[in-house]
Formats: C-alpha cells, structure tokens, sequence
C-alpha cells in the first residue's frame, strides 16, 4: 500500500465531489486525481467506487486496464521512450537500451533515488522528428544520447536550484 | 487580414506545435519577444501559430512584410538578433536562413489546402482571425439549410472517414439523423495513435477552431446536442490549445445555447484517453468515454443506433470532422472535383521516419508513392536508399519498392493487400530488418489487444513466438517452413475471427514483411509464394 496523507484523502474527495456527477464520470476522475498526486492510490479505489455507485473490481479494472494510470508514485522525472515504428526507422532501439543501461533502469521501474522513471510509448505524434522520448510533459525529438546527456544535466541543476 | 495589431504594426510567427516546440521554437519566441520590448525601432508583434507542416525547416520564423509572409529556418537562438531587424520586416533579405516567400515554396505551393487552409496562417485560438479567413461560412450557410440538405451535402461530396476506415461520412450522419432520439451525441476520435501520423494533432493545435466548426454543424445536421473530442493523453499542447479555442468560442456565441441566435444548441468538451491505442477503435473509445475498460464492443448495434451511453451517436475523425465547413462553404462539388475513383477530396500526408525533409503536405487523392518519397520526402535522411515504407500505421503494410507506382487511393492500397489509413507514411532505409518488423506488429498487438477476442489476444502472442522460431530456425529445415506455414494459418486465424482491425489487421504488416522481404527471414527470395496474399497477386496476373 501507498502511504498517503489525511491531505491527499481531501485532494481525492475534493475531485470525487467535484466530478461525481458528469456523464462518464471515472476518466476524469482517475485523471484528475493523478495530476494532483502524480499517481492512482490504492486508497482511492473505494473512495471513487463509493463515489460512482460501482464496485472496487469494476474502478480497479479501468485502472488497470489504461497504460497512462500509475498505482505507484513515479519518480519526478518521467521519461518515455516512444517505441512505434517511425522512431525504429531512426534508431530508437539502440537509443533505448542505452538509455536503460545510462539510467540502470528498465521499463516500468522508478530509480531508487526516486529522481527517475523510464517507461514505453508507442507514439507521441512527433513522428516527423523520430526518434521521440517524452520528459514530463515535454517532447523531444531527433533523440542522440548527447542530447540526452545534455536533458539529464539540465534535470540535475533544476533540482540543486529547487534547494 | 490583419484585424487585431495596430496598423503599420507588422507580425512575425512563430509555431506552437507540438514538433516545433520539441525542436525549439518556444526559446525562439521568447527570444523574438524578449528582442521587440528591447529594441524600439522594430515595430512588430509575435504571433504563435501552427505550422506550415514543413519540419525539417523548424523552428521557421516567419515574418509579414509587404510582399508577403517571408521564411527564416531552421532558425537558432543566436540568428533572432541577424533575422529581426527593420530590413526584414520590408522584404526578403540575404540572410543565409531566409527561405523566400512561404507560399513561394515547392512543398506549400503544389498543395491543395482545404481542411488545413489556415493551418499556420492564423493565430489559433483567436476567433476573429479565423473568421477573417472564412471561418464559420460553412456554418452560416448550415444554419440556413434543414437537417436533411446539410446530411445530402456531406453524402454528395464523397467525403469518406479520415481515420482510416474510409466509411462515407454522410451515410452515418444520415442513419443518426433517421433514428429518432431524445439525446444524440458527436463523437470526435482524436485518439490518433498510428506511428507516423500527426495530421489530427497539428490541425488541433494549428486551427482547433475548424474542428469546432465541424463538431457544430454536425450536430445541427444529425440533431445532436452534446459533442465530445476523445483526445489521446499523449497530446498535452493539442488538449490545451482545444480548451482555449472552446472557450472562445462559447465567448463568441457559437457554442451553449441558440447558437448564432439560432434555435440550435451545441456543447461541446474535451476527454482524455489514457494511452490506450484499441481506444481509437470506436466501439472501444464510446466504452472508454462511458467510463469503462476500453473493450470492443460487438456490431451491431452499430454506434450510429446505438452508440454513446446507448443513445444514436455519431463518431467521425479529426479530418473528417474538420473536412465539413468547406464542404458546407463552397459546396459538395467543389470538394467532390478533387480526388480519383471513390476517393474524393484531399488527403493530409504525413511523411515520417527516416525522411529527409518530413512533414505534413495536403494533395487531391492520386499522387503516387513514389512521387511522395523522392520529390516531396526527398529520399533517407540517411541517405541510404529506401527499402521499405509502412503506410497507414503499425496496422499497415510494409511496401516493397516494386509497388511504389501505386496511387493514393483506398481502393487502389486494398488492391495490393495494403491500406492507406490515415495517411502516415513511415519510411525506412536499407538498415531495416523485416523480421524484426514483422515481430514487433505481433508484439504491439500483445500490449495493446483489449483482450476480448481470442485470436487478437492469444493469436498475437503465439505469433511472436512463431516468428522468433521462424528466425532461430536452420534456412532450409523442416521447422522453418512449418513455421511459416503456421504463421500463415495463425495470421487467417486473426484476420477472419477477430472483433475489429487490431487483430484483423496486424497480419497485414506481418504478412507483408514476410511475402516481400523473405530473405530477412532467411528464406530464399525466389521461393515459391507460401501465402495467401502473394497468391492472390499471381491470380491477379
């Protein structure tokens, strides 16, 4: 289980609340919830199933069945690599297990420092400048592992400035 | 034209798109900006638009000047101080980056721009602008037309869905309109999740306003109150600039009630997928806008009967969508004048991977591929030659040099086993392995089946397995022709008895690669065709 805080339980009803009553209610609600917490916490399950009337299978089966819902907190940089065909005709295989050797990390796993987590992505639409990874909610493209270099040391002086 | 600066106040654009800011445009405008409150002399004001599609020029600074809009790019961080000056803004100069004219340009100049007409011309999000380019003339003239004569417009312009199924649009529209109901719905799909395509996502984020306009009509067409844009979560910027445009439109009065203070009502809002590909599968995308797993839903009932929250429901793409308010505006003819065959209109191309020069261009159906791929694309950005390209997304197939000659035109891709989907055109150089590829169509299909059917989510594992034997396998043993043949059955197995296109159609690349590229597969290249596509080909002979 995900420790969270008697705040996020407010954020969490908050949007419950907020929400409960549109038509299709639970995209929105799962959305919503992981913007404010970056992830999905077990403890919402109950609450949002309260919330819409359904069970905890059915809201674990949305959950569970959408790639972009995260039950775990993700690391604070979160980097996708996209995987579809037009980033492979450029070389994102090799750019890919590069990063993973570069980061120690493989898909779906959050370093333990908690600075990084490295997942798939099959397409972010930047198809004209392949190969594409996704920082966050930022896009780059025309991928080498210089510039990757590069985003890694700019991630690092943010956070020293953060302090 | 120019509605909103002061006069004599000149505009310099720079683009918002998602690939240009990935580039670097968002540094140049800052910088552009930072530059105008800095130097006085340079009378001009930035406007952040769309792009022209021309990406390998990105991030294009573009300035108007009495001759016209002139082109700078690739432009970097340090060239802004050399390429904004009062000369600039008179005429075109001899700076190295200065590209002329834009609509001087051979890749802007053959096109023929209907649905992405002010793509990159206007401010997006700003209602005047577009107005002042015939935006919302289809939806005056709509407002004067009954339900009926708006739906046999879009019937009698040929339009045909842009997502890639290519359902005439006015027959759905025609079977909402014919089922009465309480509540009807316009669905928009902008889950666009095929590799190598971004036609919906630079027309949401280039001139969201068009698809607004589109949605409205619509609805005023069908009797449909409430339209949702399905929009993939991986489109941050698209979703944004969306929201903008709704809400300014909603200020202007053309959406909430009595539209143009007509009787006719429309509301309309943006949802998010969750980054499910099947979720652009429609049946799966009107579950997954209820609320649910996204699982295919059997047809019928088909969505225009019954299709969101069980009530008659129309589900059209971005483009078609977008692809009305000419229609409405200049008529059905005039759309229809454009195209070959059953393919009428124009297609938005996008020319991805490994391309010299990639990007978005709009052209009348019946360009050729080849035609595509060497005066357009350019041949490899690596400037190997090329040796394959998948047309349609990571449902389509892989085509050989030797069918190159074929025409942009849905029936003439169904000919040779291939589809033209929505457009995407993914080109690889001589580095590419096919197995490889045909491997990863199997795989894509284990993450992304929905899991109803059987042959979509078993088939596409055993079919992994299957090619990783057919790879491994002695050239020339038993178990590699068995293999073979076993892919064979499997890929009729998904093809015939899957729901809907995600297994039905993963054999096409997978046929494809192996039919046209058996020598990656280590069979010999001369073999006796094993498959049931290439047979079909020497039957057609």
């Amino acid at each position: 289980m995900s420790a969270i805080t008697s705040a996020d339980i407010d954020k969490i009803n908050d949007i419950l609340q907020k929400n409960k009553t549109l038509p299709g209610a639970m995209l929105p609600i799962l959305h919503a919830i992981q913007d404010e917490l970056g992830f999905v916490p077990d403890e919402s399950v109950p609450m949002i199933a309260s919330a819409l009337n359904q069970s905890r299978a059915e809201v674990h089966g949305v959950i569970s069945f959408y790639h972009h819902f995260l039950t775990k907190k993700p690391g604070q940089h979160q980097i996708s690599i996209c995987r579809a065909e037009s980033c492979q005709s450029m070389g994102s295989g090799a750019l890919e297990s590069k990063i993973k050797q570069r980061l120690k990390l493989d898909y779906h796993q959050t370093s333990a420092d908690g600075q990084y987590s490295l997942s798939p992505v099959y397409c972010l639409g930047n198809c004209a400048c392949s190969p594409a990874i996704r920082i966050n909610d930022d896009i780059h493209g025309e991928m080498t592992m210089e510039k990757f270099e590069n985003l890694l040391d700019s991630m690092v002086t943010f956070n020293l400035e953060l302090k | 034209m120019n509605t909103k600066s002061p006069v004599n106040q000149k505009r310099i654009f720079v683009s918002l798109d998602t690939t240009a800011i990935s580039k670097g445009s968002n540094k140049i405008a800052a910088h552009i900006s930072h530059l105008l409150s800095e130097e006085t002399e340079i009378c001009a004001t930035l406007v952040r638009n769309g792009s022209r599609g021309m990406f390998w020029l990105e991030p294009l600074v573009e300035i108007e000047t009495p001759l016209g809009r002139v082109a700078y790019g690739p432009v970097t961080e340090k060239d802004v101080v050399d390429i904004i000056t009062a000369e600039s803004l008179n005429g075109i100069t001899d700076h190295p980056l200065c590209l002329g004219l834009t609509e001087e340009l051979p890749w802007m100049k053959s096109q023929q721009r209907l649905t992405f007409a002010r793509v990159g011309l206007i401010d997006p999000i700003d209602v005047d602008s577009y107005i002042s380019h015939q935006g919302f003339d289809g939806l005056k003239n709509a407002l004067t037309q009954t339900p009926q004569e708006i739906v046999s417009q879009i019937k009698d312009s040929g339009l045909r869905g842009r997502g890639g199924a290519a359902f005439p649009t006015g027959i759905k529209w025609q079977t909402v309109l014919d089922t009465p109901d309480q509540q009807k719905y316009i669905v928009c799909n902008a889950d666009e999740g095929d590799s190598g395509t971004f036609a919906d996502r630079m027309l949401m984020e280039g001139d969201p306003l068009v698809l607004i306009e589109g949605m409205i009509i619509a609805g005023i067409a069908v009797g449909a109150t409430q339209g949702y844009i399905y929009l993939r979560s991986e489109y941050p910027q698209a979703h944004k600039i969306l929201n903008q445009a709704i809400a300014q439109a909603k200020t202007a009065g053309y959406l909430g009630k009595n539209i143009c203070d007509s009787q006719h009502s429309f509301e309309l809002e943006v949802r998010l997928g969750a980054g499910a590909y099947i979720c652009g599968e429609e049946t799966s995308l009107l579950e997954s806008l209820e609320g649910k797993r996204g699982l295919v839903r059997a047809k019928p009932p088909l969505p225009a009967i019954e299709g969101l929250f069980g009530q008659p429901t129309v589900v059209n793409n971005v483009i078609s969508l977008a692809s009305v308010p000419i229609i409405l505006s200049r008529g059905s003819e005039y759309y229809r004048d454009f195209g070959i065959g059953r393919s009428r209109g124009t297609l938005p191309i996008q020319l991805a991977g490994n391309v010299a020069r990639a990007g978005l261009l709009e052209l009348a159906f019946g360009i050729s591929l080849k035609e595509l791929l060497n005066d357009y694309a350019g041949g490899c950005k690596t400037k190997k030659p090329i040796r394959s390209v998948q047309v349609g997304g990571p449902l389509g197939a892989y085509l050989p040099a030797s069918q190159w000659d074929t025409q942009l035109d849905y029936e003439a891709f169904s000919k040779i086993g291939a589809v033209l989907g929505h457009g995407g055109i993914v080109v690889f150089d001589d580095s590419v392995n096919m197995a490889a590829q045909a491997r990863f169509a199997m795989e894509f299909c284990v993450v992304e089946s929905c899991g109803k059917c059987t042959p979509c989510r078993i088939g596409s594992v055993r079919g992994v397995e299957v090619i990783d034997k057919i790879i491994e396998a002695d050239a020339n043993s038993d178990q590699k022709q068995q293999s073979r043949i076993l892919l064979h059955d499997l890929c009729d197995t998904m093809e015939f008895g899957s729901l809907c296109a995600m297994g039905g159609m993963t054999p096409f690349p997978v046929r494809s690669a192996i039919n046209y590229f058996p020598e990656d597969f280590g069979f010999s290249a001369t073999g006796q065709p094993s498959d049931k596509q290439s047979a079909n080909e020497e039957c057609d002979k």
